[in-house]
């Protein structure tokens, strides 16, 4: 009853081709949005929106690029966290060599240079598909990251390979307190997220999709499929380059290569599945779930031991943590192969009726 | 060029490729027989080697340790069976990949939780040196374990073969790698399939595991020789047991050879990257790797 969209007439092209095409979407949305601007900076402490929030928003962005590529293209990718360094050190080095650059243009020509790597690794996928393809995106992992540990040029000759994330400054404000730093994160990740909703409605996420369900299908009703492809990698890559970006100025601060490794691409990896393949709203799902579930964990911890009686030893916790880990995603697959998402479509669907059943 | 040193090189590469090989071999036997592309190997790997030293440590005879291994991964097959894959049945493969990295997470926290996390040593009593009359003879030192793990490679590849080509279970387990509808339709046991082939995997690993233990020591990095064994797989072939012998060969001959020939040049450390760069290179030449199977696609 609360959500139906009965009653709700499209008289134009306009409004039959809006974004969210249903009046309740739009109220949820706008809402959500007022949440995020207003409320969260307001009410949320310092620790939720440096050690929370803004890595949520971050890692959104992130799967939100992945999701485009494996979710909307097809196109399996183990490499994300080698394109979020590509990302993180290209911004860090334009910030150094041009310092009167804008940071906002550098995180956006980080962001193109990832797109860069991002084609040249996709390459592969116009010969291969599936899992060699999956296997082939290593390659882009392990090397990025030799190159950056490797070639001092990235890392400014530092002894350590650390970089250290110069300050956010946009038109003489210095975004340095955790409410900032939140703040330029939310606006850069909506902005975008808003472009790959679009995005995924125009012509190239069709092309992505027929990609998808069946690529020589697509190559016959006259699909180019190395354009189509690249561009799914550029554009996924870019995403994952800013998100990198953001990774090192406004959440960690000082990062290492080693901070982009292979770990870091499975749990994007699995933002993606439990949030759902092919979804936008997913991604966020998917980036929440994973984000507070070890925080979740934890602070179970401390009940048990009370009810318990003993102190848990600290490797028994961290073992049991990832158990657990391993134990939900499969489970997930198992309960609901296409995520969050898709669970939160069953509900739309059940509140149309609600309270009553006919 | 010096030929001796050069040979002595390609000749430590192929014996490290052997190793490689044993671990691939896993991965391809559950790939052949579920179409499962089975991350969970190099859990698998680490899992049945800690158990095994755990044990031979509390005071366990090697053979009754090796036994209870063996009868802890058939416990593991199964229950991996009935938890992970009877529910995913005809589920798309991505899925099946997804779930087995969780199962890695699983096995990875369970060794752990069971018998810790601190490293082991493991002695299988063939001594690690080089050779006598070899050196002496032709000056190429190789080492005796090497040959040894070699020879257990060669073994077991000859057996996997003939169970494959020859068996009824062996054809059965083909048939459902083909599609497992189809394979169910027939009137095939997919469970007893499904446990026998995670069974026999386990056991794979678990000679894959005892030999990396002896020459690396059991520890969480053991885990990553998995991550070694996948160019390995798409050089070879994903589907071909002999694929995946060709391919370690391959793969560790060139690593070493380009380590020592190529890394002065750029800095070292070739060996983490290259042979994901030259199985790519490969497959843009021959997608389906040197022995896979040549996909025909239709619309």
């Amino acid at each position: 009853m609360l959500y139906r969209e009965a009653g709700q007439f499209k008289s134009t092209y306009a409004g039959d081709q809006q974004v969210f095409p249903i009046r309740q979407d739009r109220i949820a949305v706008v809402c959500l949005l007022i949440v995020a601007f207003v409320v969260m900076p307001l009410a949320a402490n310092e620790y939720w929106l440096s050690a929370i929030l803004t890595p949520f928003l971050i890692f959104a962005l992130a799967t939100l690029g992945l999701n485009i590529l494996t979710g909307y293209a097809g196109q399996l990718s183990l490499g994300t966290a080698a394109f979020m360094a590509v990302g993180a050190f290209m911004a860090y080095n334009f910030e150094l060599r041009v310092p009167w650059m804008p940071i906002v243009i550098s995180f956006v020509l980080a962001g193109l240079c990832a797109a860069a790597v991002g084609i040249v690794f996709g390459l592969p996928s116009l010969r291969i598909k599936g899992f060699y393809l999956a296997v082939a995106t290593l390659a882009c992992q392990f090397f990025v990251l030799w190159a950056l540990q490797r070639i001092g040029w990235f890392t400014n000759h530092s002894a350590s390979g650390v970089i250290t994330a110069q300050k956010v400054v946009i038109a003489g404000y210095a975004f340095d307190t955790p409410a900032t730093k939140y703040m330029l994160t939310l606006c850069i990740v909506a902005v975008l997220a808003v472009l790959a909703k679009n995005l995924m409605r125009s012509e190239t996420g069709r092309m992505f999709m027929a990609v998808r369900d069946m690529d020589l299908a697509a190559e016959v009703i006259g699909i180019r499929m190395m354009r189509t492809k690249l561009l799914a990698f550029a554009i996924s890559s870019f995403y994952c380059g800013v998100a990198g970006a953001l990774f090192a100025y406004t959440y960690l601060g000082t990062v290492e290569p080693e901070a982009f490794n292979l770990d870091l691409s499975f749990r994007i990896l699995f933002m993606v599945i439990i949030g759902g393949v092919g979804s936008i709203l997913g991604s966020f799902m998917g980036a929440a779930f994973i984000t507070l579930l070890p925080i979740f964990l934890n602070s179970m911890a401390r009940p048990i031991e009370n009810v318990l009686g003993i102190a848990l030893p600290p490797g028994l916790m961290s073992n049991l943590e990832v158990i657990v880990f391993g134990a939900l995603i499969i489970f997930f697959l198992i309960v609901e192969p296409h995520g969050l998402a898709r669970l939160w479509q069953i509900g739309k669907e059940k509140l149309r009726l609600w309270p009553f059943p006919h | 060029m010096n030929w001796q040193f050069f040979l002595e090189v390609l000749m430590g590469g192929l014996l490290a490729g052997v190793m490689y090989s044993l671990v691939a071999l896993g991965f391809v036997l559950i790939y052949k027989a579920s179409g499962v592309f089975n991350f969970a190997q190099g859990a698998m790997v680490f899992f049945a080697a800690l158990t095994f030293v755990s044990l031979t440590e509390r005071g366990v005879n090697f053979w009754l340790a090796l036994a209870i291994t063996l009868a802890v991964m058939v416990v593991l097959g199964i229950a991996i069976e009935r938890l992970v894959l009877r529910p995913l049945v005809n589920q798309p493969q991505i899925t099946l990949f997804m779930a087995t990295i969780g199962l890695t997470f699983v096995l990875e926290g369970l060794a752990q939780l069971f018998w810790g996390s601190q490293p082991h040593g493991l002695e299988l009593g063939i001594p690690d040196e080089p050779m006598q009359w070899l050196s002496e003879s032709t000056n190429i030192n190789i080492s005796q374990f090497d040959l040894f793990a070699a020879v257990v490679a060669g073994l077991l590849v000859a057996v996997l073969a003939i169970f494959f080509q020859t068996t009824r279970i062996g054809r059965a387990l083909r048939a459902v790698a083909d599609d497992h509808q189809a394979a169910l339709a027939v009137g095939i046991p997919l469970r007893q399939i499904w446990a026998i082939v995670w069974t026999v995997a386990g056991f794979v690993a678990l000679v894959a595991g005892l030999m990396w233990g002896a020459r690396n020591g059991i520890q969480y990095a053991l885990t990553f020789i998995a991550l070694k064994a996948l160019p390995v797989l798409i050089l070879g072939g994903f589907e071909s047991v002999a694929g995946a012998i060709v391919g370690g060969l391959i793969i560790g001959a060139s690593e070493k050879l380009a380590e020592v020939y190529l890394g002065p040049y750029v800095g070292g450390g070739l060996e983490s990257w290259f042979p994901y760069v030259l199985a790519l290179a490969f497959l843009l030449v021959r997608p389906e790797g040197l022995f896979g199977e040549k996909r025909i696609e239709r619309v």
